[in-house]
C-alpha cells in the first residue's frame, strides 16, 4: 500500500473537470488499497508535499499550471515521484504551437497553421499579414488560443470578417494564438499508454457530435451531447495508420505514462492529421481515455495501477 | 467502502435512469468559469447579493432571543403549508407600501421568491409549453424554465422595459402557429439583469393584454422598494387587481436572503394549485425564519433597514456609474437604473463577454456574461454588473479592471481591422453627466424576438 497524493483542482479554467478526474482516481486508488490523499492545488502545495511527502503523486490537473509543466517541475524539485509526462513534454503539449512545430519538424502530419503573440499584432504589424494567411489556409479558418486545453476560446471563422473577433476571443485565454487550416472529416482520439514493451496505442475513439459544433466545450463533458464510438468504425488498415501516427506524435513530444492524441481523418485525402496532444487528458466518466482503456480490457483501476507503477519506475531510474 | 463510493461517482451507471427533463439541466463552460468567481481574491460583481452587513448583529441576537422566549417550541415545529398568519399580515403591510391591496388568504409564503418561479412552472408548464419572458431575463429563472422543458420566447426591451408592442406581435405570431403561452414572466421594476423599469403606460397595456387574452402574468418584484430616485410606479398586481397577475415578493432584499422567505399572491384557483405543489415540494417554508420575521415586524420598524439600504445602494450605484463613464471605452453603453441591484452594459459586438470573463478573472474581477440571461445564445456582448454587494473602493477597482480588459480588446480589434478605436471618453464631471445621453440601447438582434 502506498500513500498517494492526488493533485486536482487548481486555478485553471478546467478546475471543475479536474476535480471530477481527481475524484475518480481517488476512488480507484482506494479500491486498489492505497491511501489516497486529495490535494486541491494552491499556494500550500509545496508545503504539503514536503511536510508529509507522499510515496507518489497522481497528477489529475488540467490546463494551466497542472498540464503545462509547472507542477511537474515542482514535483521534481521536492523529489516526489509523479504520474505521466515530465516538464518538457507537458510544456510542448500544452502549447499547441510548440507541439505543432515539433510535429511538423519531425515530418508528422498536422494542419497548416500560423501563430502570433500579442506583440506581433501590437508592435510588428502582423495584422497586415492576415489576408495572405487567410488565403493560404482557406476558409473556414480555425482560431485557437495556444494553451487552452479545453475547447474554450476556439472559434471557426467562416469568412475574413469574422477573423478579428475570433482572434480577440482567443487572446482572452492566452498571449499567443494560432490560425489553423480547418480539416473537414472525422474526429478521432487515440489514447496512448506506456507498458512493459513501450507505449501502446489504445483503441481509437471517434467523437460524433449530435448535430453540433465539433468544438462545443459544453458537449465535451456532457453525457448525451456527443456520441462516442469505441473502437471507431474504421478499416483495419486506417486504424493502424491512425494509431501509428498517434504513437509517433507521443514519442516526438516526449510523453511518458499516458497521453491522448487528438486527430482528424481528413475527408478529402483519407489521411490522418494530428490536431494536438493532451499530456493529462480528462479522466472523468465521459472522458475518452478511460473509454479506450475499457475497450482494450483495461479497467480504470488497472489503468491507475499501471500509471502509478510507471511513475515509480521512472523515479527509480 | 471504496467500491460503493466508486459506483456512486460513476455517472455512466446512472445516465440511463435520469428523467428526460434533466437534459434541460445543463452544466456549462460558463458555470465552470463562474465557480472561479467565488475565490476571495476576486472582486465579484457577478452576484446578486444584498449587503447583509447593515443588519446589526445585536439586532439579530435580540430578535432570536425573542423567538426563543415567545415561541421556541412553535418555531422548531412544522408550520402550515401556506405560512404563518402573522407573516402574511407582515406581507400585507409590505405590499401596501407599494400600493397593493391583498388579503391574507390570497397569500402563500414560499421558500424565497425563487420557489414561486418553480411552483408556477410546476403548476402550469407541460413540456413544450410556451413562456414569454423579457430578453434579457433573470438568469436564475433560466434553469427553472429549462428543468420544466418550457419553450421560452424572449421579447425585446428598451429603456422603458418590455416592448409591449413586440409582446403583442409575439403573441399574435404564436397564435397563428396555434400556440398559447402559459404565462408571461416579467420583472417590471428595476429589472434583473437590465436594470430598467417598465413605463406606466406599458404596465397598463400589459394588464389589458393579459385580460383580453386571458393570459397569466408572473410579476417578479424583488426590488420595487429599492428605489433611489423618481416616483414609484404601481405594480402590475395593483393595476390588475389580482385577476391575471401572479405576484412574487420576497423578504430577501428588504430583510435578508438567508431567511429564504418569499411569497406569492395569486388568483385563488391558481393559489390553491400552487399550495398543493408546495406541499409536495417542502411541506412548509422555514418556521424558524417565519418566527424571526414575525418578531422583526413586531419589534422594529421594517422600513428603517430599507431606508439605510437605499442610502448605501444609491451611493454604490452612483460610484459604479461614475467608474463606468471613466473606464469603459466610448463604444460601450449601459443602463442607468433608478433602483434595484444591477446595471446592464453592452460592449461592441465583436467582444464576447464569456471569453472576456476568462480574461477578467486573471485580473481578479468577475461579472455575469450576458448569455446567461438568454435561452437562445443572444446577449454575447453584454454583461450584468451588481453594485449592491461590494463596497465603494472595490466597485471602483472592479470597474477599472473590467475597463482595462475591455480597452485591451477594443485596441486589439482596431489593430486587427486597421480601423482606429474611438477616442477615449472625456472624463465625466458628475454622475448625471456620465449618464446623460448614453442610456441603454438594449441591443436588438436581426430576426426579431427569437
Amino acid at each position: 500500500m502506498s500513500r498517494v497524493a492526488v493533485l486536482a483542482g487548481g486555478e485553471s479554467l478546467e478546475r471543475q473537470v479536474s476535480l471530477r478526474s481527481g475524484a475518480r482516481v481517488r476512488d480507484a486508488l482506494e479500491q486498489l488499497g492505497h491511501d489516497a490523499v486529495a490535494i486541491d492545488v494552491g499556494p500550500d502545495l509545496v508545503a504539503r508535499l514536503t511536510d508529509e511527502p507522499p510515496d507518489v503523486a497522481f497528477v489529475a490537473l488540467h490546463g494551466r499550471d497542472g498540464e503545462d509543466g509547472t507542477v511537474q517541475e515542482l514535483l521534481e524539485l521536492v523529489g516526489v515521484p509523479y504520474t505521466a509526462s515530465g516538464p518538457s513534454a507537458c510544456m510542448r503539449c500544452s502549447d499547441k504551437v510548440l507541439a505543432k512545430h515539433a510535429l511538423r519538424d519531425a515530418g508528422l502530419a498536422t494542419p497548416d497553421f500560423y501563430a502570433f503573440s500579442r506583440t506581433a499584432f501590437e508592435s510588428l504589424g502582423a495584422a497586415q499579414a492576415l489576408p495572405a494567411i487567410e488565403e493560404r489556409l482557406d476558409f473556414p479558418v480555425v482560431v485557437k488560443p495556444a494553451s487552452q486545453g479545453s475547447a474554450l476560446g476556439i472559434r471557426f471563422a467562416p469568412t475574413a470578417q469574422e477573423v478579428p473577433a475570433a482572434i480577440v476571443a482567443a487572446f482572452s485565454y492566452d498571449t499567443k494564438v494560432m490560425l489553423e487550416r480547418h480539416v473537414n472529416g472525422r474526429e478521432l482520439a487515440v489514447s496512448v499508454l506506456d507498458g512493459p514493451e513501450g507505449p501502446e496505442a489504445l483503441p481509437v475513439v471517434e467523437a460524433i457530435p449530435r448535430g453540433g459544433d465539433h468544438y462545443d466545450f459544453e458537449a465535451r463533458y456532457q453525457i448525451g451531447r456527443t456520441d462516442f464510438a469505441c473502437p471507431a468504425r474504421l478499416e483495419p488498415e486506417t486504424t493502424a495508420r491512425v494509431q501509428g501516427l498517434a504513437l509517433d506524435a507521443y514519442r516526438v513530444l516526449g510523453c511518458y505514462g499516458f497521453a491522448r492524441v487528438d486527430l482528424m481523418l481528413d475527408a478529402a485525402t483519407g489521411e490522418p492529421t494530428v490536431l494536438e496532444a493532451n499530456a493529462i487528458p480528462g479522466l472523468t466518466e465521459t472522458s475518452l481515455l478511460p473509454q479506450a482503456a475499457e475497450a482494450a480490457g483495461i479497467s480504470f483501476p488497472a489503468f491507475v495501477a499501471r500509471v502509478l507503477d510507471l511513475a515509480l519506475i521512472r523515479a527509480a531510474a | 467502502m471504496g467500491r460503493s463510493r466508486s459506483t456512486a461517482r460513476d455517472l455512466e451507471r446512472y445516465a440511463g435512469l435520469f428523467a428526460q427533463r434533466t437534459n434541460g439541466m445543463k452544466s456549462s463552460a460558463m458555470r465552470d468559469l463562474m465557480a472561479i468567481t467565488q475565490r476571495p481574491e476576486v472582486i465579484s460583481l457577478a452576484g446578486g447579493l444584498p449587503d447583509t452587513t447593515h443588519f446589526p448583529a445585536e439586532d439579530v441576537a435580540a430578535l432570536m432571543a425573542r423567538v426563543a422566549a415567545d415561541a421556541s417550541a412553535a418555531a422548531l415545529q412544522y408550520g402550515p403549508t401556506d405560512g404563518l398568519e402573522e407573516v402574511k399580515r407582515a406581507i400585507v403591510q409590505v405590499m401596501a407600501a407599494e400600493g397593493m391591496d391583498v388579503e391574507t388568504d390570497e397569500l402563500l409564503v414560499t421558500t424565497g421568491g425563487q420557489q414561486v418561479i418553480d411552483l408556477v412552472c410546476k403548476t402550469l408548464i407541460d413540456p413544450g409549453d410556451v413562456i414569454v419572458a423579457e430578453g434579457p431575463t433573470y438568469p436564475g429563472a433560466v434553469p427553472t424554465f429549462g428543468a420544466y422543458e418550457a419553450d421560452v420566447v424572449q421579447v425585446e426591451m428598451d429603456a422603458d422595459g418590455m416592448r409591449v408592442d413586440r409582446l403583442e406581435e409575439t403573441l399574435d405570431g404564436l397564435q397563428r402557429a396555434g400556440r398559447t403561452p402559459k404565462f408571461v414572466y416579467t420583472v417590471p421594476t428595476f429589472q434583473n439583469p437590465a436594470g430598467v423599469t417598465m413605463a406606466l403606460e406599458r404596465r397598463h397595456q400589459l394588464v389589458r393584454i393579459a385580460a383580453e387574452r386571458e393570459l397569466l402574468v408572473l410579476e417578479d418584484n424583488p426590488y420595487g422598494l429599492l428605489r433611489y430616485e423618481g416616483d414609484p410606479l404601481p405594480p402590475l398586481y395593483a393595476l390588475d387587481g389580482g385577476e391575471y397577475v401572479i405576484y412574487l415578493g420576497t423578504f430577501s432584499k428588504i430583510l435578508s436572503p438567508g431567511l429564504r422567505l418569499g411569497w406569492t399572491a395569486a388568483p385563488r384557483p391558481v393559489l390553491e394549485k400552487l399550495g398543493l405543489a408546495k406541499q409536495g415540494a417542502d411541506l412548509c417554508s422555514s418556521t424558524f425564519g417565519q418566527h424571526f420575521v414575525v418578531q422583526y415586524f413586531a419589534q422594529r420598524n421594517w422600513t428603517d433597514l430599507l431606508g439605510r439600504l437605499r442610502g448605501v445602494y444609491t451611493r454604490r450605484r452612483d460610484v459604479m456609474l461614475e467608474a463606468l463613464a471613466e473606464h469603459l471605452p466610448a463604444e460601450a453603453t449601459w443602463t442607468r437604473p433608478a433602483g434595484g441591484l444591477f446595471i446592464w452594459a453592452t460592449l461592441p459586438d465583436y467582444i464576447d463577454t464569456t471569453d472576456l470573463l476568462a480574461r477578467a478573472l486573471r485580473e481578479h474581477v468577475a461579472f455575469v456574461p450576458g448569455r446567461a440571461a438568454f435561452l437562445d445564445g443572444r446577449g454575447g456582448s453584454s454583461l450584468r454588473l451588481n453594485f449592491s454587494g461590494v463596497d465603494e473602493p472595490d466597485l471602483r477597482e472592479g470597474i477599472r479592471r473590467i475597463g482595462k480588459v475591455v480597452s485591451e480588446q477594443v485596441q486589439l480589434y482596431s489593430t486587427l481591422t486597421g480601423t482606429p478605436a474611438a477616442p477615449p471618453r472625456p472624463a465625466a464631471a458628475t454622475p448625471e453627466d456620465a449618464a446623460a445621453g448614453r442610456v441603454l440601447p438594449l441591443r436588438r438582434r436581426a430576426g426579431g424576438e427569437r
